[in-house]
């Protein structure tokens, strides 16, 4: 390494610079605020869900199967993004780039089951529009939607810098830190799945 | 000390991630059952899954994003991404309880339905009476 600091042989080659210990630092409290960007949209969602005027109740539209797919694509995304983090480490850079790219796969795969779901919910009568409930609904699970999207653009031109330029300091940061955000989308969609679609099914059907 | 678990962490087999993903998967299903195939009150199913949600979170951010690892010898990053995350997640629930709270309680109707309306009510009276007798107007 041509640094001036010395290391720890196991630090990860991510810490090995200030500007990547910092970047990743600052993106912890970047998720913070992105924390409490999500949590008004769910307080805004939570306290509409019940104001459907004249539209379909949420509960009634939602499936079990398009949510268990959307699901399981978006977890087993986050767990070949972890298996990423984890072939990087051992500076593994075709490990690193062939999980990632599943990950995106996976990704894209969650971005069609959902935007089928949203067309489903527009044919059947319920867009934005509709009530005061299904304007939140979209806008908060659209937000992660679009969330998802940014991170399929972001995760790949990250890729095609480590393909260019190797594993250094700085190109490991980078890829380290668009992990956090990919585990964060997750982190995200768990609680869309149980404070939308969960509490929806249970109130509509209880 | 937290680079040690980082050694142990990225050599051989990535157990901890894949603990992880089963516990992920297990989690979902068991809150989908509780949700859709027991019969339990509204409350308990809510307080129940609420519960998973967290569960997995915390899950996602040990398991997966390494909060707690660290690169410096003090043990200062660590603990302001802890710290931050924490705080980040009280924000966040006295955002969302605070404001179902505040929508639903229904304050100005439990204050007119004793007809001792507060002080602070007089003083935007004429918004206030509008709103209500738009909730229920059968008092008025």
């Amino acid at each position: 390494m041509a640094h001036a600091e010395t290391h720890d042989p196991n630090t990860p080659l991510e810490y090995r610079s200030e500007t990547g210990r910092l970047n990743i630092l600052g993106f912890w409290i970047f998720l913070g605020a992105e924390i409490a960007l999500f949590a008004t949209l769910f307080a805004t969602y939570m306290v509409l869900s019940h104001r459907i005027a004249d539209g379909p109740a949420l509960g009634e539209l939602f499936e079990v199967k398009s949510l268990l797919i959307q699901t399981f694509l978006l977890l087993t995304s986050s767990f070949t993004c972890g298996l990423a983090v984890h072939e990087m480490r051992r500076h593994n850079v075709k490990g690193l780039i062939t999980w990632m790219a599943i990950t995106l796969g996976l990704g894209l795969g969650f971005l069609y089951f959902e935007i089928q779901e949203f067309l489903h919910f527009i044919h059947e009568g319920a867009n934005i529009g509709t009530s005061a409930a299904w304007s939140g609904f979209f806008v908060l699970v659209g937000t992660h939607g679009a969330h998802v999207t940014f991170g399929i653009f972001w995760v790949t031109m990250v890729l095609i810098q480590v393909a260019k330029r190797g594993l250094t300091p700085a190109t490991s940061a980078k890829v380290f830190i668009t992990s956090l955000y990919w585990h964060f989308l997750d982190v995200v969609w768990i609680f869309i799945f149980t404070a939308v679609y969960l509490m929806g099914m249970v109130t509509h059907n209880g | 000390m937290a680079n040690k678990t980082v050694a142990n962490e990225h050599h051989g087999f990535p157990w901890k991630h894949l603990i992880g993903f089963v516990l992920s998967i297990v989690l979902t299903l068991f809150a989908l059952w509780i949700a859709l195939g027991t019969d339990l009150s509204l409350t308990w199913i809510l307080i129940i899954i609420f519960g998973f949600a967290f569960l997995q979170a915390a899950l996602q951010l040990l398991m997966f994003m390494h909060v707690t690892e660290n690169s410096t010898k003090s043990n200062l990053t660590s603990r302001v991404q802890i710290g931050n995350i924490l705080f980040a997640a009280f924000v966040a629930i006295v955002i969302v309880i605070g404001s179902v709270w505040v929508m639903t309680a229904g304050h100005a109707k439990h204050d007119k339905d004793q007809h001792a309306p507060k002080t602070e009510n007089h003083e935007n009276h004429g918004g206030g009476s509008e709103h209500d007798s738009g909730e229920h107007g059968s008092h008025e």
